[in-house]
């Protein structure tokens, strides 16, 4: 069990939901305040599952009456985000990683730099290969043998994680259904539609935007779309024995260059919406930590494009290095960045279908 | 009170309306849409705005088969006929059926400025048909009307509080206001005055209950303190309205003196019995459904030693209605919870052991009227009779919090103000301030904004025409 009887961030948060409770103007604006308002006390793991089903909308903080100067001094935004800093950071493992990247900007970007030096004298040190395209900088065999632990290691991480979250909170059997629900929430990102369908709160103040939400949009098919236009490649590879470079027309390139184009635009406009809002919204302390990790994933598309517009020029290798120093990166900080904030929502929406009535 | 500086801010709007909760804000809406140029003058600091209004939660909405969040049907003569029973007549059934018939249009103009409904709140399934409730609260409504107002081009003025109307030949020729910064002089063509009650003047509120007042606890703002009512009564604007009353329920007696809002209301009392100072009931706890008994505890616990109640409830109670802001004190025992009421130990112990002894067995439904009643005790309980003795032992106390005051401004159909010469010329009141002619006692749960968005879309109206 996490240990956190005794601890601040959880005691705040906890004082909060118990006025919220006492209220629910704010029921209809997302799933966080009907979890609430099905409980009467509000135990540890209660607290994290609510926190993670938070998406920051904001709409209750704009919306409520004894926000400071009240003396109730409510803030729930900030409240549910501390807690999810702190549950993600106990469940991260091995945990002192976790304790080092959630506050840290400039963790990440010593990593990512460190990534990308390393790329930069791997394709130095290792001999010219017959291949064509990248790999005639490095091998196919090399890239392999390098990204399969890359990819796998942080996904053994999150599990780890994942089991201790779904234990706190009581999950129970997962079935399609649940998963259904769950991901039908998450594609539509029905969290940040405000209730009414009309988006969130989050750079515009007391207004109501879908900003936020459509470059989250933009983010996440762009990353699933890169995601698969890899697979496809790796598909192709062992599959029909159709090694790369690929044309235009080919799937992992059409794939990856919408993929790449809307993670790129999409982060962008998250860091700009990011430095509009408020950061007592959010977790001030980790508002560089996340700026830094949408900068680096926005890197990761960007550097990819260029390498796709660059890749028959002599940058090809510096431009090489740069996109898979930068994917290094990525998978290495995964586990201990904002970017477990999608996994943790996940469980915590499928753990909502389980309790909804 | 001396005369600000006219020459320097002489400031002309059409329409210069006074208060910044939702009966002001739908009439400058609606004065600003009719194509006029309209100030609005706010008391409260930005963080503030809005008055009593960013604490409410529904209106009470007429239809005719369901209509948005709206469930079934609520037509007008039930709705009259709910209103007849908790104002036992007091009322203008003129100005009552106007607000009433318009209730429902006024959930149009709501929706189609902004408002957000959201179905009845999980505990609050009885006033699913009746009453729609705003998405986020009343803050979210005034923040929706502010966000309009702004991008309507209406001007506001936050921290601005109108001191004064200067009233000659019916007709109102300036407005004084006072700002951090200075003192304006305003000379609009039409004025509309929502400024609410005058619940948070509490030397007004002792004056004209009684010096028990002063330990009332004030459930809305500290803003509305009655200057633009006084200001106008005392240049014999006609009133309407009991001047001595104001309606008051029993909330957490640890609730802030203002603004502690919904979340100070305590559910527990028809499960629990209610102890004064000395320790001793005073009434039957178990009367009625809570819905219909909260309104009298305000009175009853101001009618007790130092204004205070105390709530007792057992463990078997905890679970039984709605959680409120702060926990209830508990204790293991009757004396040990006593002592930490500050109640005097043996007699708390000993008025519990009547009231047990008193009980009898017998089925108890929480959700109605179960008839299980204590026999040969007096005051009796006459409803949900269980006795107290399962610990741990929970105990709350009980102030009155003052939902607001009933005089006000007569006012016609058109919600013009009456003057001591007959209508005034230029000056009409929506809202709290006006709403005495409606509701002349008791309090039907969310008429207060029906009456102000009904009248303020009126007012603002009429002001436009006249402007
Ligand atoms: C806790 C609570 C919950 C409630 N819940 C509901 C509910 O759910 N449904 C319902 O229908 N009713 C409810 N009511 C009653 C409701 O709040 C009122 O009926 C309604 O808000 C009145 O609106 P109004 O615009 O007239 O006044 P208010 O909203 O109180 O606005 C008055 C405005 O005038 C300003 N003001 C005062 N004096 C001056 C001055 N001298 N100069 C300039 N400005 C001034 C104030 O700052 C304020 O902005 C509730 C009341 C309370 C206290
Ligand atoms: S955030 Fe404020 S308005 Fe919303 S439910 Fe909580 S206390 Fe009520
Ligand atoms: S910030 Fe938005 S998502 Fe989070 S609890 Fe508040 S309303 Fe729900």
């Amino acid at each position: 069990m996490l240990n956190t009887s005794s601890n601040e961030t959880y005691e705040e948060a906890r004082r909060q939901l118990e006025i919220c409770n006492a209220c629910r103007y704010c029921e209809g604006y997302c799933s966080a305040f009907p979890a609430i308002t099905r409980l009467r006390a509000f135990a540890d793991g209660d607290i994290t599952q609510i926190a993670n089903l938070c998406h920051n909308c904001r709409g209750c903080y704009y919306a409520c009456q004894y926000t400071e100067p009240h003396e109730f001094a409510l803030n729930l935004p900030q409240a549910l985000a501390k807690t999810r800093t702190e549950s993600w950071q106990a469940y991260s493992w091995p945990a002192p990683l976790g304790a080092v990247f959630q506050r840290n900007a400039a963790a990440s970007v010593f990593i990512t730099i460190v990534a990308v030096a390393a790329l930069m004298l791997l394709i130095r040190a290792l001999p010219a290969t017959s291949g064509d395209g990248f790999y005639a900088v490095l091998s196919h065999g090399a890239m392999v043998a390098l990204f399969a632990p890359l990819f796998l290691f942080p996904l053994i991480c999150l599990f780890v994680g994942l089991k201790r979250y779904w234990k706190d909170v009581g999950g129970e059997r997962i079935t399609l259904a649940h998963l259904k629900d769950a991901v039908s929430q998450a594609a539509t990102l029905r969290n940040l539609s405000g209730g009414h369908g009309e988006g969130c709160n989050f750079e515009s103040q007391d207004r109501f935007s879908q900003a936020r939400r459509h470059a989250h949009h933009a983010v996440m098919y762009g990353f699933l779309l890169c995601f698969a236009s890899t697979s496809s490649g790796t598909l192709l590879h062992y599959g029909f024995d159709l090694p790369a470079p690929y044309g235009f027309w080919s799937l992992p390139k059409l794939l990856g260059l919408s993929g790449g184009l809307l993670m790129t635009l999409g982060c962008i406009v998250m860091l700009t919406l990011k430095a509009k809002a408020d950061a007592a919204l959010s977790n001030p302390e980790t508002h560089g930590a996340d700026q830094a990790f949408v900068g680096l994933l926005g890197f990761v598309g960007a550097s990819g494009l260029a390498l796709y517009g660059l890749g028959s020029t002599a940058a090809m290798p510096a431009l090489l290095a740069l996109h898979l120093g930068a994917v290094a990166a990525f998978f290495v900080l995964t586990p201990y960045t904002k970017m477990a904030h999608g996994f943790f929502r996940l469980a915590a929406l499928v753990r909502d279908a389980q309790q909804k009535p | 009170m001396s005369k600000p500086g006219t020459e320097d801010h002489i400031l002309k709007p059409d329409v210069l309306v006074i208060g910044g909760g939702n009966a002001a804000m739908t009439a400058a809406l609606q004065a600003r849409e009719a194509g006029k140029s309209v100030t609005v003058i706010e008391a409260a600091p930005k963080a503030y705005r809005g008055g009593n209004s960013r604490h409410t939660r529904n209106f009470r909405c007429m239809h005719n088969g369901p209509l948005g969040v709206l469930t079934g049907d609520y037509d007008p003569d039930e709705y009259f006929d709910d209103l007849l029973k908790v104002t036992k007549g007091d009322t203008d059934p003129q100005l009552a059926k106007l607000a009433i018939e318009n209730s429902e249009s006024a959930y149009r103009w709501m929706e189609a400025h902004g408002v957000r409904f959201q179905p009845s709140l999980s505990g609050t399934l009885s006033l699913s048909r009746t009453n729609a409730f705003f998405l986020g609260g009343g803050k979210a409504l005034v923040n929706a009307y502010y966000a309009r107002a702004e991008d309507a081009g209406i001007t506001v003025l936050y921290d601005a509080h109108a001191d004064h109307l200067e009233i000659s030949n019916n007709q109102v020729t300036e407005v004084w206001v006072s700002t951090r910064a200075q003192e304006l002089c305003f000379k609009p063509a039409a004025v509309v005055v929502a400024s609410g009650g005058f619940q948070a003047d509490t030397d007004w509120l002792a004056r004209a209950w009684g010096p028990a007042a002063k330990n009332f606890l004030i459930r809305g703002t500290p803003y509305n303190r009655g200057v633009v009512l006084k200001d106008l009564l005392d240049q014999d604007i006609q009133s309407v309205g009991d001047p001595t009353q104001c309606h008051a329920v029993a909330i957490d007696g640890r609730a802030p003196k203002f603004d502690g809002g919904i979340v100070t209301r305590l559910d527990c009392v028809p499960f629990s019995i209610v102890v004064n100072r000395n320790a001793e009931r005073f009434y039957d706890e178990g009367e009625d459904v809570w819905p219909k008994r909260y309104a009298i505890w305000g009175r009853l616990v101001a009618a007790q030693p130092d204004q205070v109640g105390y709530a007792i409830i057992d463990s078997k109670s905890r679970d039984l209605f709605m959680p409120s802001v702060f926990p209830p004190i508990e204790a293991d025992t009757i004396p040990q919870l006593a002592t930490k009421l500050g109640l005097a130990p043996d007699k708390l112990e000993h008025t519990i052991e009547t009231f047990n002894a008193a009980c009898k067995p017998g089925p108890f439904k929480p959700t109605e009227l179960d008839g299980l009643s204590t026999q040969g005790l007096n005051p009796a309980k006459t409803n949900w009779a269980r006795p107290i003795h399962e610990p741990p032992f929970y105990g709350y106390s009980l102030r009155p919090g003052v939902t607001f005051t009933y005089l006000g401004l007569k006012v016609d159909q058109t919600a013009r103000v009456s003057g001591k010469q007959g209508p005034m010329e230029n000056l009409w009141a929506a809202g709290e301030i006006m709403a005495g002619s409606i509701l002349g006692q008791g309090y039907l749960a969310g008429f207060g904004m029906t009456i102000g968005t009904v009248f303020g879309q009126i007012a603002g109206r009429e002001a436009a025409t006249h402007a």
